[in-house]
């Protein structure tokens, strides 16, 4: 009998395998510059992934990405952490991030490029101010979450605010931390591939562009294939850790 | 068994809490005086909403009294929260164990907000441990014990951090029988031969007399409306006050 995970992985592999054949076949039915066949593009992909110029470009995208999820990450925790103590901070802080939330990530990728001469700072901007509020939303859900029990339990040993804050609160925010990296990361994969498409000379987006100019389908199909691998391989990181920082909860055999 | 210090006192205690419907103040707890003397077990009985956790919770130094005085070990539990560092544990209605720390973390949590040597602290949980029937439990994660399992995890979590004194809210309440007359027997062991003085509230007459030195029983809104020392009494003279403890029980009360 065939395992659960094992049963998933296959499904999944047939699902990618089938869009793989129909776009194969458009291939054959359209022309080459609108739908170029499976193996160029694989072999654009693999030509990206072993020439160190062109890696470089995905790394450096790589490195924005990260550099924002995390600029954002910390100034979210903080913020997330000031308005889950303090009425008043919450009164001041959450409806400039509401405001903030309504405006669009091309919006800031203009804004960005009248107000800053660096690139990188450019984007570290960009990614910072589109994905702080959703990071700060969901860890002050996460730390609003936190159990009045347990807290009450660990506040009769009498502990420091940061002995609290390492016993209790770190771990009770830890499940909403995972997710909030889980959702930013795909908003962060779009954002930073928008903001070096306009403000930016290097890096996936940048490509991108140059494809478009060129019109290179394969070459688009390929710069894209690198920023959906590096998603694919940070989220099934994000999902080892998670697996492993939330070992203690039970599973029924039946979600199984 | 009558104290010359007492360990714990409340002088004309009141305590009132505003209705979050705004329908008024609510009167938990009426000019309550007691003391509990060194190395006693009281028993506290009365029915559902007559303010014994509002009781327990101005002993844990949890809330404050809207007005009166409350001792304990002469020091005021609000106001000098952190002078009670390891001076009280307690057993909650509910085990409240963090769900990510195993058994034996569970129960070295106080240790550890007490800064007690690593070392030392994982022996003295393991110990406790041991004492209540968990060896081998050590490294199981909540979720994988029983009720009555995790609720002796919460009792070593309480006498581990060696509290003079320690409280209990209905800890067996939720147990099937067997399982609380047992916890009661190893309870009240422990609490002699730790020579702690012990505040044990029930909503069961048959738990109160089991386990009380004294028994007092709580009218609505908190105060005493009878009250029986059970130390060395004879068993005709204990079925009386289980009859005198059931009329005043019988008696109507006001809503909570």
């Amino acid at each position: 009998m065939m395992n659960s995970r094992t049963m998933r992985i296959l499904q999944a592999t047939a699902s990618m395998l089938a869009l793989a054949a129909l776009w194969q076949i458009l291939s054959a039915v359209f022309p080459h510059f609108l739908f170029p066949p499976v193996p160029d593009i694989i072999s654009r992909t693999i030509e990206i992934l072993i020439t160190g110029s062109l890696l470089a470009d995905v790394l450096l995208t790589a490195w924005r990405i990260f550099g924002g999820l995390f600029g954002a990450f910390i100034l979210g925790g903080v913020l997330a952490l000031a308005i889950g103590q303090s009425k008043t901070a919450e009164n001041f802080i959450a409806p400039v991030l509401t405001f903030f939330q309504g405006i669009p990530a091309l919006s800031w990728v203009v804004f960005a490029i009248i107000w800053f001469n660096g690139i990188e700072f450019r984007v570290l901007f960009i990614m910072v101010m589109t994905t702080l509020p959703a990071f700060t939303f969901q860890i002050l859900d996460a730390f609003r979450s936190m159990s009045k029990d347990l807290f009450e339990m660990t506040m009769s040993f009498r502990p420091s605010r940061w002995t609290l804050f390492r016993f209790l609160i770190v771990p009770t925010i830890v499940p909403g931390i995972l997710t909030a990296w889980k959702v930013n990361l795909g908003n962060a994969a779009r954002v930073v591939v928008v903001a070096e498409l306009v403000g930016a000379t290097g890096g996936v987006g940048y490509e991108l562009l140059r494809q478009q100019q060129l019109f290179d389908m394969a070459g688009a199909m390929a710069w894209t294939l690198q920023l959906v691998l590096f998603v694919l391989i940070v989220q099934q990181t994000i999902n080892a850790i998670e697996a492993y920082a939330l070992r203690y909860r039970a599973v029924s055999e039946r979600a199984m | 068994m009558a104290a010359a210090e007492p360990v714990i006192s409340f002088k004309d205690v009141s305590k009132t809490f505003r209705r979050p419907d705004g329908r008024g103040d609510f009167i938990a707890m009426d000019r309550l005086s007691f003391t509990v003397g060194k190395g006693e077990i009281v028993a506290v009985l009365g029915k559902t909403g007559c303010g014994k956790s509002t009781m327990f919770n101005i002993v844990a130094g949890l809330i404050e009294p809207t007005s009166g005085e409350a001792r304990v070990v002469g020091h005021d539990p609000f106001h000098e929260f952190d002078f009670f560092r390891g001076k009280i544990g307690i057993v909650f209605q509910n085990d409240r164990l963090m769900p990510w720390r195993s058994a034996l973390d569970n129960v070295r949590l106080g240790l550890q907000i007490l800064d007690r040597e690593p070392k030392q602290a994982e022996e003295t949980a393991r110990a406790w441990l041991k004492r209540l029937g968990l060896s081998g439990h050590e490294h199981d994660y909540p979720h994988a014990l029983s009720g009555g399992m995790r609720q002796r995890v919460s009792i070593a979590r309480a006498f581990a951090v060696d509290p003079e004194i320690l409280l209990c809210d209905e800890p067996f309440s939720s147990l099937d029988e067997m399982t609380a007359r047992d916890l009661r027997a190893e309870f009240v062991r422990l609490v002699r031969q730790n020579d702690k003085t012990a505040v044990f509230i029930t909503h069961q007459i048959n738990e109160a007399m089991e386990i009380g030195d004294r028994v007092m029983v709580f009218h609505r809104p908190a105060r005493i409306a009878y009250e029986a020392h059970l130390a060395g009494t004879s068993e005709a003279d204990r079925r009386k006050v289980q009859e005198e403890i059931m009329r005043v029980l019988a008696v109507e009360q006001p809503s909570a």
